[in-house]
C-alpha cells in the first residue's frame, strides 16, 4: 500500500478532471456519481492503509512516497510527495468518509439546481485540496492544500454568484483567510531560514521533526506563533472569525463539509502536525489555549441570540473549534484530533439536518418561522436529536468522550489551568443550551410557518436521509474509540496517535503557573485514583444537563420567557445579537481605511505630486522653448555673434581647463 | 549546430524579413496579411524552441555567441549571445508575439498592413535587445523598440492615444538619453584606463571604475531602466499607455517591454557598477516594496479595467525588483521566473479584457456585472488567470512569488514581511474586480446578449492557461535552464561587491575610530 498512497488525493483530482472535461456533454447524474465514486475510492485506499497500519508495529506506521521534484532553487528543494502516518490516516478517513456521505446527500439536495455539475466539480476539487493538505509530506505542499481549500471555499460560498450577498461572503472568506495565510507564509520562511542557519535546509516534515531541537526556544516561539496566525484564519478563531458566519451563504452541504467537518479544522491539524515545534514553545501554547477558550465562550454567547439556524450552527462550529484549540494548546493533541473527528460526525450531521429542514420548509432558515417539525420529518428529527445530544456531551454519545477528554486535560495537564477548565466547562453548558434552543424551536411546539409552506413540509428523499442515519450512527458510537481509562476503556485513539505525538513529550511546567500547578499537582495525584477526574466529569455532565433543562423551560414550557429576558437586558441583547459589532469595527478600520488611504494616495501622490512634477517639467520645457525661440530672430548678425560666443567658450574650456 | 548555424541572428532577422514580406503584400488582401504574419511568428516561435532545447543548462556562460567586427575603429561589434537569464525572455517574446497576432485578428481593420509590420519590427527589436552583448548594438535595439510601440499606441490606440503615446515616448526617451551618455562615459573611461576602446559588454565587465563615478553612471542606467520597469515613482506613464494601447499593444507592453527594464538592470546596471549596487540596494528595495503596496492600493481605487491591470503590473514588477536585489538564488531565480509569469498572467488578463472590450467597447468596471451568466467559458479562463495573478499555489504565480519572498526574507526579514502583505492586497483588488465584472446579476441590458468565446479566442486562452499550470506544477523545466547562469551571476556579483562592502566596512571603522 505504501507505494500507492498518492491514490488518495489522486481520485478526487481525477474526478475533477473527468467532470470538467466531459461535464458539458454528459448528464447531471453522471457527473454526480462520478464525483461520489471518486471520493469513495479514496476512502477505500485510506481504509486499506489503516488496515495495514494496524498490522504493523506502531513505529513502522509511516508511509512516505515522493512523486517528483517540484521547486528547486539554491538551498531550497521541495518535492511533490505524500506522507501517511497515524495522524494523516485519521484525517483522510474523516475527510473521505464524511466527505463521501455529504457528496451522496448533495446528489439529492442539489438535484434541481441548474449549477449542479459545477457544484460537484468544485466539491471534488475541494476534497483533492483537503487531502493534499493532510497528506503532503512538506510544509509547502501543505500550504498548497491550505490555499487550495480556501479557493474552493471561496468558489462554493459564492456558488450562487448572482446573489451579491453570496459573492461578497466568498470574497470576504478568501481575504480574511489570506490574512492568516500571510502569517503561515512568513512562518514557513522563518522556519526555513532558522533551520538553514543551523545547516539544515528543509521543509520536509520528517526532517523538520528530526532537527527541530536545533532551533532556539525564541525561534520556536516566533515560528509557532506565525503558524498559529494561519490557523486562526483558517479555523475562524478570534479575531479572524468573521468570515465563517457569512460563509453560510453557500449551499448547505458545503457548510457541512467545508465549514464544519473538514476545512475549518485544518488549523487544528496543522498544530497537531507540528506538535514537536509547539511543544518547544510553551508561551505559544498558552496563547493557543487562551485564544481557543475565549473563542469557544465568545462564539457560544453569540449563538444564544441568533435566529438563522445555519448561523447558529456556524457560531457553534467556531466555538467547538475553540475547544479543539484548547486541547492542542494544553498539549493534548490526541484529544484535539479526537474531538475533530467526533465533531466532523455530529456537526456534519447537524448541518445536513438543517439542510433537510430547509428542504422541508421551502428554504426557510429563520427559527421564528419553524416549530413542530417533529412529526412530519421523523428521520431528520431523530438524527438531529442524536447530534444535539452528542454536541451537548451527554454520556454515551461521541461528543461526551472527546469533549470530556479536552476538559480533563485542560484541567490536569502541565500546560492547563483550572481557569481554562472553568471557562470551557461553562461554555459546554452554553453549548447544550443553544443547541437545544435550536432543537426545540425547530422541531417542537406549534408550527409558526406560513400556510403555504406548511402544506409542503415533507421528509427528504432517501438519498439524503441515509447519510443522515449513517452520520447519526457515527455520532452515537464514534466516541468509543476513545473511552478513557477511568471508565474502563483504553483510549485506543490516543494510543494509535502516540507515535506521532509521543515524540513530543509533554513539556514540563515552565513557571507560568508554577504555584498553581504545584497546588494542583496533589490533585493530579488524586487523579490517579480517578476520583477528581470522575468528579469533574460528573460536573461537566451536570452543567450540560442544566443547559438542556434551561432550554426546555424557556422554549418548550414557557415560550414567552425569552422575549421578556431580551427586553429586560435590552442593551446586552443588542450587543450579542449584533455579534458584538466586530464586523462593523473591521469595516470601519480596514475596508474604509484602505479606501480612504487609496483615495488620498491616488489624488495626492499619483495625480498631484508625481504627475505634477512631470507636467511641471513639461511646462518648464515648453516655456524654455518659447524663450529660446525668441533667440531665433532671423538676423544673421545675431547668429554669428552666438557662434563666436560659443566658440570662445569651447576653446576656453579646452585650453584653459587642462592648465589646472 | 550552434557553432555553424547563427541561431540568434536568425531569430533577430527573421521577423524583420517577415515585415518586408508583409509590406510587399497587396493591401486589399487582408486575410493574406494576417495569415502571413501569423505563420511568420509561428515559425519564429518554432525556431526559438530550437534555442530552448539545445540550450546547455549546465553552462553558466554565454551561449550561441556570435561576434563580428562591425566598426572596428570604434570598437563596435556585432556581438550576440544568450544565457539562462535572457534565453527564457526570448522564449516569452516569441510566444507572446504569436498570441498578439492572433488577438488582433478582428480588432485591427484599419491600416492593417502597417500594424503587422510594426509588430514584426517590434519582435526583431525585442529579441535583439535581449541578445545584444555590445552596448551600441543594445542601444540601437533598445531605441528601435520605441518606434513601433509608439506607433501601436498612437495609431491604433484609444481616444487619448496621442497623449499616451507622447507620454510613453518622452518618459522612455529621457531615460534613454541619460543611458546613452553613460554608455559613452563608460566607453571613454575604459578606453582611457586600458587603452582598449570597446563597447563589448563582456570586456567592460572587467572595468575598474572609481566608486563615485560608478554612482553617477549607475544612476543614469538605473533611471532609464527604472522608468521602463516601471518602478515607483516613475510609473505614471504606464496606466495611460496601457489604457490607450490596442489589446495586443497592452499585452506586448506588459509581457515583454516592461521586462526590458528589469533585464537592463540584470545585464548592465548591476554587473557594471557593483559599488553603486551596494550603495543603492536599500533604496531600490524600498522603492520596490513601496511599489508593491502602492500599486496594489492604487488597483483598489481604479474604475477602469485596463488601468487596474496596469497598476497591478507596478505591484508585480515591484516583486521582481525586490527579488533581484535580494542577491540570493531564490530571489534572483524568483525574480526571473516572475518576469515570465507576469508575461503570461498579465498578458492573459489584457487579452481577456481585450476580448470583453471587443464586445462592449467599454473598459469601465461599472458597465459590467454578471458576465459569468452569458460568458461561462470566458469566466473559467478569467478566473484561472486571475488566480494566477494572485499567486495561488498550483499556478505559475505562486512559484515566482514564493521564491521572491523567500529570497527577500533571507536577505532582510523586514523586506520579506512588508512585501508579503502585498499577497493580501493582491487578493483584495483582483477578487473585487472579478466580482464586479463577472458575478452578480446582469444589470445592463447591453450585456445580456454578449456571445461567449469564439474558437480563436478560446485557443489563445488555452495556451495561456496551459502555461499557467505547466509553470505552476513543473517549474523545474524552466528553473533548471536558469540555475547555472543564476548561480554564476551571483558568484561573480559576490566577488565584485565584496571589495566594496569590505572597503565600506573599513571606512566605517575608520570614521568610527576618529
Amino acid at each position: 500500500m505504501a507505494d500507492h498512497i498518492w491514490l488518495i488525493p489522486f481520485f478526487p483530482a481525477l474526478g475533477f478532471i473527468v467532470n470538467s472535461a466531459l461535464g458539458r456533454r454528459t448528464s447531471k447524474s453522471f457527473v454526480s456519481w462520478v464525483a461520489c465514486l471518486a471520493i469513495f475510492l479514496s476512502f477505500l485506499v485510506a481504509a486499506a492503509v489503516l488496515w495495514e497500519f494496524l498490522k504493523l508495529p506502531a513505529e513502522a506506521r509511516v508511509f512516505e512516497r515522493i512523486v517528483y521534484n517540484w521547486i528547486a532553487s539554491g538551498e531550497l528543494s521541495v518535492n511533490i510527495g505524500f506522507r501517511l502516518d497515524a495522524l494523516s490516516v485519521i484525517m483522510c478517513l474523516v475527510v473521505t468518509g464524511v466527505g463521501f456521505l455529504i457528496h451522496v446527500y448533495s446528489v439529492g439536495y442539489m438535484h434541481d439546481d441548474p449549477g449542479v455539475k459545477r457544484f460537484f466539480i468544485y466539491l471534488n476539487l475541494f476534497v483533492f485540496m483537503m487531502l493534499l493538505l493532510v497528506t503532503g509530506n512538506n510544509l509547502l505542499l501543505m500550504f498548497v492544500g491550505w490555499e487550495g481549500v480556501g479557493l474552493c471555499s471561496y468558489l462554493l460560498i459564492g456558488f450562487w454568484y448572482e446573489k451579491d450577498s453570496a459573492s461578497d461572503a466568498g470574497k470576504k472568506a478568501f481575504i480574511v483567510n489570506r490574512v492568516g495565510d500571510f502569517g503561515f507564509l512568513i512562518g514557513i520562511f522563518f522556519l526555513f531560514i532558522s533551520l538553514g542557519a543551523q545547516g539544515v535546509w528543509t521543509l520536509n516534515f520528517s526532517e523538520i521533526g528530526e532537527n527541530a531541537h536545533l532551533l532556539s526556544g525564541g525561534a520556536a516561539t516566533i515560528i509557532t506563533l506565525l503558524f498559529f496566525v494561519g490557523a486562526v484564519g483558517k479555523s475562524a478563531q478570534i479575531p479572524l472569525h468573521v468570515w465563517l458566519p457569512d460563509a453560510m451563504e453557500g449551499p448547505t452541504p458545503v457548510s457541512s463539509l467545508i465549514h464544519a467537518a473538514t476545512m475549518v479544522t485544518a488549523g487544528v491539524y496543522m498544530i497537531a502536525r507540528l506538535n514537536f515545534l509547539y511543544s518547544m514553545a510553551p508561551d505559544t501554547m498558552l496563547i493557543v489555549a487562551i485564544i481557543g477558550v475565549l473563542t469557544a465562550f465568545f462564539a457560544a454567547s453569540i449563538g444564544f441570540a441568533q435566529y438563522d439556524i445555519k448561523k447558529i450552527l456556524a457560531y457553534s462550529t467556531i466555538s467547538q473549534l475553540g475547544f479543539m484549540f484548547v486541547a492542542v494548546g494544553v498539549g493534548a493533541y490526541a484529544a484535539g484530533i479526537f474531538h475533530l473527528m467526533t465533531h466532523a460526525f455530529f456537526k456534519g450531521l447537524l448541518f445536513l439536518g438543517a439542510g433537510s429542514v430547509m428542504h422541508a420548509m421551502s428554504g426557510e432558515l429563520d427559527l421564528r418561522n419553524m416549530g413542530g417539525l417533529r412529526k412530519k420529518t421523523p428521520v431528520t428529527y431523530w438524527t438531529f436529536f442524536i447530534a444535539c445530544l452528542a454536541i451537548a456531551g451527554i454520556p454515551g454519545f461521541s461528543g461526551f468522550f472527546s469533549k470530556d477528554e479536552i476538559l480533563w486535560r485542560a484541567f490536569s495537564s502541565a500546560q492547563g489551568h483550572p481557569l481554562i477548565w472553568l471557562l470551557a466547562a461553562v461554555t459546554a453548558g452554553m453549548t447544550a443550551f443553544y443547541m437545544f434552543r435550536l432543537f426545540f424551536g425547530t422541531f417542537h411546539g406549534e408550527s409558526r410557518a406560513a400556510e403555504e409552506v406548511k402544506h409542503h413540509i415533507h421528509e427528504s428523499p432517501r438519498v439524503m436521509t441515509i447519510p443522515l442515519m449513517i452520520l447519526a450512527f457515527l455520532s452515537l458510537v464514534g466516541g468509543y474509540v476513545g473511552i478513557p481509562h477511568i471508565l474502563g476503556g483504553d483510549n485506543a485513539i490516543e494510543k494509535f496517535l502516540a507515535p506521532v505525538f509521543g515524540a513530543a513529550a509533554p513539556v514540563a511546567a515552565t513557571g507560568n503557573f508554577e504555584i498553581i500547578s504545584a497546588a494542583w499537582a496533589s490533585a493530579g495525584d488524586a487523579g490517579h485514583d480517578g476520583s477528581l477526574e470522575l468528579a469533574l466529569m460528573v460536573a461537566s455532565v451536570l452543567i450540560a444537563l442544566a443547559g438542556i433543562a434551561v432550554a426546555y423551560v424557556l422554549y418548550v414550557k414557557n415560550p414567552g420567557l425569552p422575549g421578556r429576558f431580551a427586553a429586560r437586558f435590552a442593551r446586552l441583547y443588542h450587543w450579542v445579537h449584533n455579534k458584538y459589532f466586530v464586523d462593523e469595527l473591521y469595516d470601519f478600520l480596514f475596508v474604509r481605511g484602505i479606501l480612504k488611504a487609496g483615495a488620498f494616495l491616488l489624488k495626492v501622490v499619483d495625480e498631484w505630486i508625481i504627475e505634477g512634477l512631470v507636467n511641471g517639467t513639461a511646462d518648464w520645457a515648453r516655456r524654455a522653448g518659447d524663450r529660446l525661440r525668441q533667440v531665433e530672430t532671423g538676423y544673421v548678425q545675431e547668429y554669428a555673434f552666438g557662434i563666436i560666443v560659443g566658440a570662445v567658450i569651447v576653446v576656453g574650456y579646452l585650453v584653459v581647463l587642462p592648465m589646472f | 549546430m550552434n557553432q555553424t548555424f547563427p541561431l540568434l541572428s536568425a531569430l533577430i532577422i527573421f521577423p524583420l524579413a517577415g515585415a518586408l514580406l508583409v509590406m510587399l503584400l497587396p493591401r486589399r488582401n487582408a486575410f493574406l496579411i494576417k495569415v502571413s504574419a501569423l505563420i511568420w511568428t509561428l515559425v519564429e516561435f518554432a525556431l526559438s524552441l530550437q534555442l530552448f532545447f539545445t540550450f546547455a543548462e549546465n553552462d553558466a556562460g554565454m551561449q550561441f555567441v556570435e561576434q563580428r567586427a562591425w566598426f572596428p575603429e570604434l570598437g563596435i561589434d556585432y556581438f550576440l549571445g544568450t544565457d539562462g537569464i535572457s534565453m527564457l525572455l526570448v522564449m516569452l517574446t516569441t510566444l507572446i508575439t504569436v498570441l498578439c497576432i492572433l488577438c488582433s485578428w478582428k480588432a485591427i481593420e484599419d491600416k492593417m498592413k502597417e500594424y503587422y509590420v510594426s509588430f514584426l519590427v517590434l519582435e526583431t527589436a525585442m529579441i535583439g535587445a535581449l541578445c545584444a552583448l555590445d552596448l551600441v548594438l543594445f542601444y540601437i535595439f533598445w531605441e528601435l523598440m520605441l518606434v513601433p510601440m509608439y506607433l501601436l499606441i498612437g495609431v491604433w490606440g484609444g481616444p487619448r492615444r496621442i497623449y499616451a503615446a507622447i507620454k510613453f515616448f518622452l518618459f522612455t526617451m529621457v531615460g534613454s538619453v541619460l543611458m546613452l551618455l553613460a554608455i559613452l562615459a563608460l566607453y571613454f573611461h575604459y578606453g582611457g584606463a586600458t587603452g582598449i576602446y570597446t563597447f563589448s559588454l563582456i570586456e567592460l565587465y572587467k572595468a575598474d571604475i572609481p566608486a563615485i563615478k560608478q554612482y553617477w553612471l549607475f544612476a543614469a542606467f538605473a533611471l532609464s531602466f527604472a522608468i521602463k520597469v516601471p518602478m515607483f515613482p516613475f510609473h505614471t506613464w504606464l496606466p495611460d499607455a496601457h489604457t490607450e494601447a490596442p489589446t495586443a499593444g497592452s499585452v506586448i507592453l506588459a509581457a515583454v517591454l516592461l521586462k526590458m527594464g528589469v533585464y537592463g538592470f540584470l545585464r548592465f546596471a548591476i554587473p557594471l557598477f557593483p559599488a553603486a549596487v551596494v550603495a543603492a540596494t536599500p533604496l531600490i528595495s524600498w522603492l520596490a516594496i513601496i511599489g508593491i503596496i502602492y500599486g496594489a492600493v492604487m488597483c483598489i481605487m481604479q474604475t477602469d479595467l485596463k488601468r487596474l491591470i496596469a497598476y497591478s503590473s507596478v505591484s508585480h514588477l515591484g516583486y521582481v525588483m525586490l527579488g533581484i536585489f535580494a542577491f540570493n538564488m531564490q530571489g534572483l531565480e524568483g525574480g526571473i521566473y516572475q518576469m515570465l509569469n507576469h508575461g503570461i498572467s498579465t498578458g492573459g488578463l489584457f487579452l481577456i479584457v481585450g476580448m470583453i472590450y471587443e464586445r462592449r467597447h467599454t473598459r469601465m468596471i461599472a458597465d459590467f456585472g454578471g458576465l459569468s451568466k452569458v460568458m461561462p467559458k470566458l469566466a473559467v479562463f478569467f478566473m484561472i488567470v486571475t488566480l494566477s495573478s494572485i499567486a495561488l499555489p498550483g499556478t505559475n504565480g505562486f512559484v515566482g512569488e514564493f521564491l521572491i519572498l523567500l529570497g527577500a526574507f533571507k536577505s532582510n526579514m523586514l523586506y520579506g514581511v512588508l512585501a508579503a502583505s502585498g499577497v493580501i492586497l493582491g487578493a483584495v483588488y483582483m477578487l473585487w474586480m472579478f466580482q464586479r465584472v463577472m458575478f452578480g446579476k446582469i444589470t445592463k441590458e447591453e450585456n445580456r446578449g454578449l456571445p461567449d468565446l469564439s474558437k480563436r479566442e478560446a485557443a489563445i486562452l488555452v495556451v495561456v492557461v496551459a502555461f499557467v499550470f505547466l509553470m505552476g506544477l513543473y517549474p523545474g523545466a524552466f528553473l533548471k535552464k536558469m540555475d547555472a547562469s543564476a548561480a554564476g551571476y551571483l558568484k561573480v556579483m559576490q566577488a565584485k561587491t565584496a571589495v566594496y562592502t569590505a572597503a565600506g566596512a573599513d571606512a566605517a571603522r575608520l570614521t568610527a575610530a576618529k
